[in-house]
């Protein structure tokens, strides 16, 4: 009834391209957008941003970025884990040599950083696949993590190999640090989701996007069709390794404001980000936001219903959290093995139709 | 529609948290699951359970029922935050993270929200310089003391001579077992033994490498700044190697029940430092026993009472009951504040008459807190393990470290925290 392509008369090559072709999307996702911008932050308290709305959009970004890379381009990654530490070791670094330098560059920077060590470690996706591809990865993910834990110079030898992240402001607001607020904090992160976001999209949706997608569909017809391999998966890991290093320097610097780099950016990382994109859908943008809800709210929900609500002690409600999360993964992956993104586009198609079914 | 309702009901909850006055609040962040269950369980018991006892046989603190809100965070950075921002909208006086990394990421937003930390012998150690930490005490003892305790054990055993003797360190290749390092390379400069440090990166199940090293090098003595399983296994291979047990020394973490079982009698005669005495022969736990396990409101399973870490929960939970009272009398008021409480921390003395008191004779060094030292005069003990009895007893006294190696060491660390985010040391 509200939902339908009827009526919607598009006059121009632009409208007709644009991502929300069809009006209701349209105003749903700026409905969102100004939700997200305009109501969110005046109520917004220290919980409601440090343990679910700043997690939540940093995972985001990350999500969005392996799913540029193993949804887009069909290039399997282990290493999203060592890729946020470089963004977030590259910011620190940044932040402690330049510190007039302005926060936002020095989250771009550290994006830029990961992209140049994403190459590196992408060169290899040019000679193996699949698996070992995988594997390949995986050594990246364990290289980078002994490194930072190996060579002092990363943590400013300091004596535990903490980093922490100093006090930054944007327009006289901290945005990492103590002082922060919770607003200040959430704006600045969503500002990013917004921007890679949108980037992301109409990237996918280009010449770049095609081609990582025609390389992931069948390598050897995209090569025949004059699909170059070498660049068009070095791009992949390039921009998918941008994104995963913003979201490591954010997570570090406006979201935990200290980290350790084995603790926080381990192998466990790498596959709760892969686990995102895998349940969101992969290479789907709206999934990699679905699966970073799924896997952060989620747990903070069954805990805050279990311990808050019910009054369970605390480990009983934690391996139930494990448990419940646990079944609901394998029942959406049975239920939709494309994830909750096919849920998404199978209830718009349905509601094309609604009411009238036939 | 149930569930739902539940959480909205749960939302709102959370929504509309705001402090009670009604009870003295005393976050518990504590893991009961998780890679380090196993050592997080006893202590978590041990720290609610003598909140229990003091609310049934005192009726509270001052008359003030004291309220232990347990946050599990199974030692994840992200759920210690969540946990922290989901229990200080409650009126939390205190907070023990138990974890060094989120000792870490609590320091400034509990400096900047004006709640104290108390880090038992953990945490960032100079944080002991309460000029430029006035929101984190880590007394009685932190790792440079450990480290110091280490060294003077040694050089008791070795008439204070150490020169030409070689130490190895096996540490978890994190920010907890790197503290001690540089303490430790200042100390071997001053009295002359050689250091070789050996790296168990976590979780520690595989530590072959290592051992191979320690037999090769044959050091006369290895201390262990380790955690979990890589205790156990630590353990386990010094036994393999047939490493003369009293010859290695673990920090205070490393001395617990579980880290030792494991070996049976290979572990016979492994030492660790100790913060507290061990055992339950104390008047306290007749109390614990008459008050807590017998009205059935022992925390967990009840099966922890009287071992190292339990004891340990009990001890950091005293301690905090005690700087409570001491701000209670300070402000003259039952019902403090967390900014109270910090003047309580900070002004807190344990003595043996007081720990008699507590039915805890001995139970732990004295020793006093002011602003300058939040950190105490850094009493440490030794303790060792019999195998056959399966108990741990202390072998030595609390002894002093050396504060004069390690007070430049906090001096030198906390103006370089202090330059790096602008804090002007002062006491108010």
């Amino acid at each position: 009834m509200f939902y339908r392509e009827a009526g919607d008369f598009k006059t121009s090559y632009a409208a007709d391209q644009q991502t929300f072709p069809i009006a209701f999307d349209r105003y749903r996702y700026w409905a969102v957008l100004a939700i997200a911008i305009g109501v969110v932050p005046f109520f917004i308290n220290d919980y409601w941003a440090n343990a679910v709305l700043l997690p939540f959009l940093i995972y985001a970004i990350a999500a969005i970025g392996l799913n540029i890379l193993t949804g887009y381009c069909g290039q399997v990654s282990l290493g999203t884990g060592g890729f946020m530490a470089v963004g977030a070791y590259a910011s620190y670094k940044l932040m402690t040599a330049f510190p007039d330098l302005n926060f936002v560059l020095v989250v771009l920077l550290s994006g830029g950083v990961t992209a140049a060590v994403g190459m590196i470690f992408g060169l290899p996706s040019l000679r193996i696949k699949g698996f070992y591809l995988a594997v390949a990865t995986l050594a990246a993910q364990f290289f980078l993590v002994w490194l930072f834990n190996k060579v002092p110079w990363f943590y400013n030898y300091s004596a535990s190999g903490q980093i922490n992240a100093p006090e930054r402001t944007i327009f006289g607001h901290a945005v990492t640090g103590a002082a922060a607020s919770p607003t200040a904090k959430y704006l600045f992160c969503l500002f990013f989701v917004i921007l890679l976001a949108v980037v992301a999209r109409n990237l996918t949706r280009g010449r770049i996007g095609r081609s990582w997608m025609s390389i992931r569909d069948m390598d050897i017809a995209a090569e025949i069709i004059g699909v170059n391999p070498l660049r068009t998966k070095l791009s992949a890991f390039a921009i998918s390794s941008f994104f995963v290093g913003v979201a490591g320097a954010l997570f570090f610097s406006v979201y935990l404001g200290a980290v350790e780099v084995t603790e926080a950016f381990g192998i466990q990382k790498s596959f709760l980000v892969l686990f995102m994109i895998i349940i969101g859908g992969l290479g789907s943008i709206f999934g990699s936001f679905a699966g970073a809800a799924f896997m952060v709210l989620l747990p903070v929900l069954l805990k805050n219903v279990m311990v808050g609500s019910l009054g369970w002690p605390t480990d009983i409600a934690a391996h139930f959290e494990f448990i419940i999360v646990g079944a609901l993964i394998m029942f959406f992956l049975i239920v939709e093995p494309h994830g909750l993104a096919q849920l998404w586009r199978i209830l718009k198609e349905k509601l094309r139709l609604w009411p009238f079914p036939h | 529609m149930t569930f739902k309702r539940t959480a909205a009901v749960a939302l709102t909850a959370l929504m509309a948290a705001s402090p009670a006055l009604a009870d003295l609040v005393f976050p518990s962040l504590s893991y009961r699951t998780g890679p380090y269950a196993a050592n997080g369980i006893p202590f978590a018991d041990g720290y609610a359970d003598y909140f229990t006892l003091v609310n049934e046989r005192d009726g509270g603190i001052g008359g003030v029922p004291a309220r232990v809100l347990e946050c599990e965070t199974g030692y994840n950075t992200e759920k210690g935050v969540e946990c922290y921002e989901s229990t200080k909208g409650e009126g939390a006086l205190v907070y023990q993270p138990l974890s060094t990394g989120i000792t870490y990421q609590l320091i400034p937003k509990a400096s900047a929200d004006g709640i104290p930390i108390h880090s038992m012998g953990y945490g960032r150690t100079s944080a002991a310089n309460g000029k430029v930490f006035p929101w984190v005490f880590n007394y009685p003892a932190n790792y440079w003391n450990g480290a110091s305790h280490a060294v003077n054990h040694v050089l008791d055993l070795n008439g204070g001579d150490l020169s030409g003797k070689k130490i190895a360190l096996v540490y978890h290749n994190s920010a907890y077992g790197k503290e001690p390092i540089r303490t430790l390379e200042e100390l071997s400069a001053k009295h002359g033994f050689e250091l070789s440090l050996l790296p168990v990166d976590h979780p520690g199940q595989e530590q072959k490498s290592q051992w191979l090293q320690i037999r090769r090098e044959k050091p006369d003595y290895v201390f262990m700044w380790g955690w979990g399983v890589m205790n156990q296994v630590a353990i386990q291979e010094a036994a393999n190697i047939r490493f003369p047990m009293e010859n290695f020394v673990g920090i205070w973490w490393s001395g617990s029940e579980n880290d030792v079982i494991p070996a049976g009698d290979g572990a016979n005669g492994y030492k660790a430092l100790a913060l507290h005495n061990t055992g339950s022969d104390f008047p306290v736990f007749d109390d614990i026993q008459k008050y807590v396990v017998d009205a059935g409101k022992a925390a967990g399973a009840g099966d922890q009472i009287g071992t190292v870490l339990y004891n340990r929960g009990l001890y950091a939970a005293m301690l905090a009951v005690e700087a409570a009272k001491k701000a209670q009398e300070i402000h003259g008021t039952a019902d403090i504040t967390p900014a109270m409480m910090r003047d309580g921390m900070e002004a807190l003395e344990i003595s043996e008459e007081s720990q008699a008191a507590l039915g805890m004779p001995n139970f732990g060094p004295t020793f006093t807190v002011s602003c300058e030292n939040h950190g105490g005069p850094g009493l440490g003990a030794v303790q060792q393990w019999d195998a056959a009895a399966q108990t741990w007893s202390l072998i030595t006294d609390f002894g002093p470290s050396d504060m004069e190696v390690i007070g430049a060491l906090i001096e030198e660390d906390s103006a370089a925290y202090a330059a790096e985010n602008g804090i002007e040391p002062a006491c108010s």
